[in-house]
């Protein structure tokens, strides 16, 4: 159906990296859960709580 | 192996092994049976929109809406992003499902998910739409059956990368996966993070419905659900432009003029996609300014850049394989001799041009800060999403059913003709239902209310008379998408039942 990498010469970094699907799981999901989840959490969990809230 | 497990695909050549084939063949039934359930509820729910007709009782809207949205948003989407997965770790690879056990227990994980969270729906217990933000508690089998259904279908994206590595070693591939299975290895890697967010959020809930947990604090509900309920929108648009290399491959023998590229624009998704989650926070007071700014304006617009990438990739194949084929006459010969009666290259086309100009432009311009708080929580929102998830995601979805009809269950279609002009229907009655409801939002009329005229309230506010019009272009586009999607669901069960065999 599609190509599927035939060269024989040496495979560029940048190849190699996208065909590591497994550093690509990690980063996917790494990389958001940081700057969106962790992050967010972090700020809700630091605003000071009203004086009438138990 | 004993050869007897696999048979060629007359249609695509492709090797396709018996177990992986029942797998994939159920989770298109399923997918097919929750778009009509969600496809009855979104005409109930737009006959009530539309003020002239303004069906349904205010109880049963709310709680139709709720069905809406798991139906149509959620169940569709994910048992047909299964059956893809499956397929493109399996048959496009040539080889067999391993564990196939494990499939069939993600399967039926979301099935009994799909239907509990939709008999606790109809009987009234969880009237708390999509969302179901916390203070709104529901009945604990409604968090119950979500868990479910999102731990069945995060099973499914994890066997894919199973099936993956045992196809390398198999010899299905040798050092890249090809391209559709590449893009669709994105759409597991985002399906990942964003079921693990679902469990993140919703087995806290459950707990809090059985009072295990005294208190869910609404920012962080909102924060972690959105890392569910907008990531799983980015699934889709990976596997929706999946499909559309898939096709354009399948169809027109369609390869991209620089994979590599088209490769990046994937990695780009898979690293950056997932922060558009912070759209629906932008106008929320608990998050910083800098943390709003980071997910939407610096690290979002890598991902449309992807989205832009693909749009041109996707034509340019396109139009490089018609030429190949002798039509080079001019500059649009090579268009105008495409296969448009083909119905899963018409949807794809539309799929393309109404994801593009209707979901992808709105949603880049509604995910800025300015922007977004003038247009949030307005109907402009529900235009947005149905153009990306509907007129982008089903149209695309509903055009590669008819490439798995010949290929997986080894039926032509039945209702050639209709099956022809069902996309062009289908995508004209959602793209008037897109900018009616776009065009009214950008009136103020807020999303998801049950009555814009506010009788029985004890103030009083009119919208400009324009309104009317917008209103009414979203009813009648509904009643011809419902019609279009009526005819998809007859011609792909008929075509299962009735339809000739394919030898």
């Amino acid at each position: 159906m599609e190509e599927t990498g035939k060269s024989t010469g040496p495979i560029p970094g940048w190849q190699k990296f996208m065909d590591n699907i497994f550093l690509l799981l990690a980063l996917g999901v790494v990389i958001p859960t940081l700057i969106y989840t962790v992050w967010g959490l972090w700020e809700i969990m630091n605003i000071p709580r009203l004086p009438i809230v138990p | 192996m004993a050869n007897q497990d696999f048979r060629i695909c007359s249609e695509s050549g492709l090797k396709v092994y018996k177990n992986a084939e029942t797998l994939i063949k159920w989770n298109v039934i399923a997918a097919l049976a929750t778009l009509a359930v969600g496809g009855l509820m979104a005409l109930l729910v737009a006959l009530t929109r539309w003020p002239s007709v303004h069906l349904l009782g205010l109880t049963e809207y709310y709680r139709f809406l709720t069905a809406h949205g798991v139906d149509a948003l959620l169940a569709w989407i994910l048992f047909f992003e299964m059956a893809l997965v499956y397929f493109a770790s399996t048959v496009v690879l040539g080889t067999r499902f391993r564990g196939v056990v494990v499939g069939w227990i993600s399967f039926a994980l979301m099935l009994i998910g799909g239907a509990l969270i939709n008999v606790i729906i109809i009987m009234g217990r969880a009237d708390v739409m999509f969302t179901s933000y916390a203070p709104l508690k529901a009945d604990p089998l409604y968090y119950l059956g979500v868990i479910l259904f999102a731990v069945g279908a995060l099973i499914g994206f994890i066997m894919f990368f199973v099936n993956v590595v045992y196809a390398k070693r198999d010899g299905g591939f040798k050092r890249s996966l090809p391209l559709g299975s590449f893009g669709l290895a994105a759409a597991s890697i985002i399906g990942v993070l964003t079921l693990a967010h679902g469990a993140g959020i919703f087995i806290p809930a459950f707990l809090w419905s059985l009072d295990f947990i005294g208190y869910i604090d609404p920012s962080a509900y909102r924060l972690v659900f959105w890392g569910l309920g907008h990531s799983s929108q980015q699934i889709n648009v990976c596997a929706m432009v999946a499909v559309w290399y898939m096709t354009s491959a399948f169809v027109v023998g369609g390869k991209p003029v620089n994979e590599k590229l088209s490769r990046t624009a994937f990695v780009l998704y898979i690293l950056f996609i997932n922060l558009a989650s912070e759209h629906h926070l932008l106008v929320d007071p608990v998050l910083s300014t800098w943390h709003k700014i980071v997910n939407t304006s610096y690290m979002m617009h890598l991902a449309v850049l992807a989205s832009m990438i693909h749009a041109f990739a996707i034509p340019a194949s396109i139009e490089v394989a018609l030429r190949k084929q002798g039509f080079r006459s001019g500059l649009f010969e090579w268009f105008k001799k495409a296969p448009w009666g083909n119905p899963a290259f018409a949807a794809v086309a539309l799929s393309i041009l109404l994801f593009g100009f209707l979901g992808g432009i709105t949603g880049v311009i509604f995910g800025t800060e300015q922007f977004n708080i003038i247009r949030h929580n307005t109907f402009a929102i529900t235009g947005h999403f149905h153009g990306t998830v509907v007129a982008g995601t089903t149209i695309a979805f509903m055009g590669f059913t008819y490439l798995l009809i010949p290929c997986i269950f080894k039926r032509q279609l039945i209702w050639k003709g209709f099956a022809q002009i069902q996309p062009y229907l289908y995508a004209v009655g959602v793209a008037m239902l897109s900018i009616g409801m776009m065009s009214a939002g950008a009136f103020g009329v807020p999303r998801r209310h049950y009555d814009i005229t506010f009788s029985g309230a004890p103030f009083s506010f009119t919208f400009d008379p324009a309104i009317d019009m917008f209103m009414s272009m979203m009813g009648v586009g509904a009643l011809l998408a419902v019609a279009g999607g009526v005819l998809f669901i007859l011609i792909g069960f008929g075509s299962m039942i009735w339809g000739k065999e394919v030898k």
